[in-house]
């Protein structure tokens, strides 16, 4: 502060609001450029670039020679596999969000804003959400395996539960593959869904859910209309991010299935993998990387528009 | 008194069908841990008869074994290498950008930032094949260098909507105070901005950490090399090695998951904070 004096008489420098100082364009240029680089190389051009070697039939080895228009997107969507990867992947998007989320939020409910020891208790429900995909797997592939008695656990207490159950190996049957992996899921990252759902009743101020209760509304009502109305934001992102992540989900498929038995448990990603790195067909595993960049982008710019327009739109001023 | 005890007494009971459905809850979470850590002391014939229980003798042979492979104390130096490269470089520039898109004013501003949120649009799993064509095109594969730039790429996006609503939030005088005194723009970032910003500075670098720590597709896709291996692609190899050994595995994974668990507990409330005010309040 003991400049200001000096700053006062120093001639040639501007007065006025402190930022005209900052509004330099070699500042702004020279601030921006490591983000701007990293980022359009990294993130950006990939995906420019994809989608013009995808108009190729190309092994990746030799020139990028061989034009074949739209004959890889074409052959994409005759491909059976490819369809039951996309299906398989709208069937993990469906139960997530009809199964995984609402046990999420009810655990938060649940847990909430008052128990003692909560704290204790959303530290357990999270962990898995830390522990790697690869780690994760193991863990499963070895309680799903036959030979490990707590498969047998699994299978005798779903058998009592569901009638409709028949028990047998869980990652070796292709009308169960995917059900263990939605399983496992479920396990790694309803505590994530669950951590956002705990931050938004946090938000929540109690004296509108005790003033609902005090004009006669019951718990039930005064979940359905004033709490989940309340948490709407809340649950536009727990969905938004549980779909992204359905689409994404690569590693523990591979290591729990390899997205078998017979494709019973393909994903888009695993498909990309074999069908384009594995076996060295780059044109054909950037078709499919573009068509995955378009499904996220278009979902994600139809949801946002619709749902979450407040929270990226950023503050105007 | 009488009263309170006994209406405190109610609160608990009251509380009694919530303790017992967590509790389940917690212990379909800690099961398959425990049964790993557990397992790790027992010989393999005896984790697949009697997973749950104790070991019999406390065989020590299989974290002795995990503890004494060089390629796993190469494989969590590896991962700590990427790790720490990617926060360093992803905080770094993002910090940079987001002060500029929160304190300086200029035309296309708006523009530039939303150029840089098409990185939320989309994860990283979805370019990942692209990325291996361009990491070759750079001669980066095999490289842990080509991992660090790659993986601090995709966190520029989320970073840099964080840090802009955290700068943002900061009041203005502080700046008149920092030029009045003769700074410039970096040094108000540098001496200002950002050791005010140490909340969201750590709760972005503990999210980029465990982003980091996890990654397992790409190091599979650009690194060849066994010396370069990363913990989440050793443990993929050691699964594909031991498949027959399922205690030895255990020692293995148990070994790999305890130092993201040690971060999880000291820094919990920081990786929370990551996801839930960043992502709702930015």
């Amino acid at each position: 502060m003991q400049n200001i004096s000096q700053y006062r008489t120093e001639p040639g420098k501007k007065r006025g609001r402190g930022s005209s100082y900052l509004n330099q364009p070699l500042v702004i240029i020279l601030f921006l450029l490591p983000a701007a680089i990293l980022f359009l190389t990294f993130v950006l051009f990939p995906i420019v670039q994809a989608a013009y070697i995808s108009l190729f039939k190309w092994n990746g080895l030799g020139p990028l020679e061989d034009f074949i228009g739209a004959k890889n997107f074409i052959r994409m969507f005759e491909h059976e596999p490819f369809r039951q990867a996309l299906t398989h992947v709208l069937v993990i998007i469906v139960l997530s969000v009809t199964v995984q989320l609402p046990l999420a939020l009810g655990l938060a409910i649940l847990i909430g804003r008052k128990l003692p020891g909560r704290a204790f208790f959303r530290t357990i429900f999270f962990l898995p959400y830390i522990i790697s995909e690869a780690i994760t797997a193991i863990l499963w592939s070895f309680i799903f395996n036959p030979r490990f008695a707590a498969s047998d656990v699994i299978n005798s207490l779903l058998d009592t539960l569901l009638p409709f159950f028949k028990p047998g190996p869980w990652l070796g049957d292709p009308s169960k593959a995917l059900s263990a992996i939605f399983i496992v899921l479920t396990w790694k990252y309803f505590g994530l869904h669950m951590i956002l759902y705990v931050a938004g009743l946090q938000d929540i101020p109690i004296e509108i859910e005790e003033a609902a209760s005090i004009d006669g509304a019951n718990s039930v009502q005064t979940l359905r209309f004033v709490t989940i109305p309340m948490l709407a934001r809340t649950i536009y992102l727990s969905i938004y991010m549980s779909v992204l992540g359905s689409i994404q989900q690569f590693d523990l498929v591979w290591l729990m299935t390899e997205g078998g038995p017979v494709n019973a448990s393909e994903v888009l990603t695993t498909y990309m993998y074999r069908h384009g790195f594995v076996s060295f067909r780059l044109g054909y595993g950037s078709s499919v990387a573009v068509v995955l960049f378009l499904i996220c982008l278009v979902f994600s710019l139809v949801y946002q528009g619709v749902f979450m327009r407040r929270e990226y739109a950023g503050r105007a001023d | 008194m009488s009263v309170n005890s006994s209406g405190w007494l109610r609160k608990t009971l009251s509380h009694v069908p919530q303790y017992v459905i967590a509790i389940v809850v917690s212990i379909i979470i800690i099961y398959p841990i425990l049964i790993a850590v557990l397992g790790g002391f027992k010989t393999s014939g005896e984790l697949f008869n009697s997973p749950f229980s104790l070991p019999e003798d406390w065989v020590l042979d299989n974290y002795q074994h995990v503890l004494g492979l060089s390629s796993f104390w190469r494989q969590l130096f590896n991962s700590t290498v990427v790790m720490t490269g990617t926060v360093v470089l992803a905080t770094f520039s993002a910090s940079l950008a987001a002060f500029v898109f929160a304190r300086m004013s200029f035309r296309g501003r708006d523009a530039i930032f939303n150029v840089f949120m098409i990185g939320l649009l989309f994860p990283i799993m979805v370019a990942i094949l692209p990325l291996y064509i361009l990491m070759r095109q750079m001669e980066l594969l095999n490289n842990l260098l080509g991992l660090v730039l790659v993986e601090a790429a995709f966190q520029l996006s989320g970073m840099i909507l964080i840090l802009r609503g955290f700068f943002r939030s900061l009041p203005r005088e502080l700046e008149d105070a920092t030029y009045i005194d003769g700074g410039g723009a970096f040094t108000f970032l540098w001496y200002v901005l950002l050791p005010l910003s140490g909340p969201a500075l750590a709760a972005n670098a503990a999210l980029a950490m465990v982003f980091s720590w996890n990654m397992l597709f790409l190091p599979l896709l650009a690194l060849n090399d066994e010396i370069l291996y990363t913990l989440p692609l050793g443990t993929m190899q050691f699964f594909g090695q031991y498949m027959a050994n399922w205690a030895r595995l255990m020692a293995f994974i148990v070994l790999a998951m305890l130092p993201a668990v040690i971060f999880y507990l000291l820094a919990e409330r920081h990786i929370v904070s990551g996801l839930t005010g960043g992502a709702l309040k930015g």
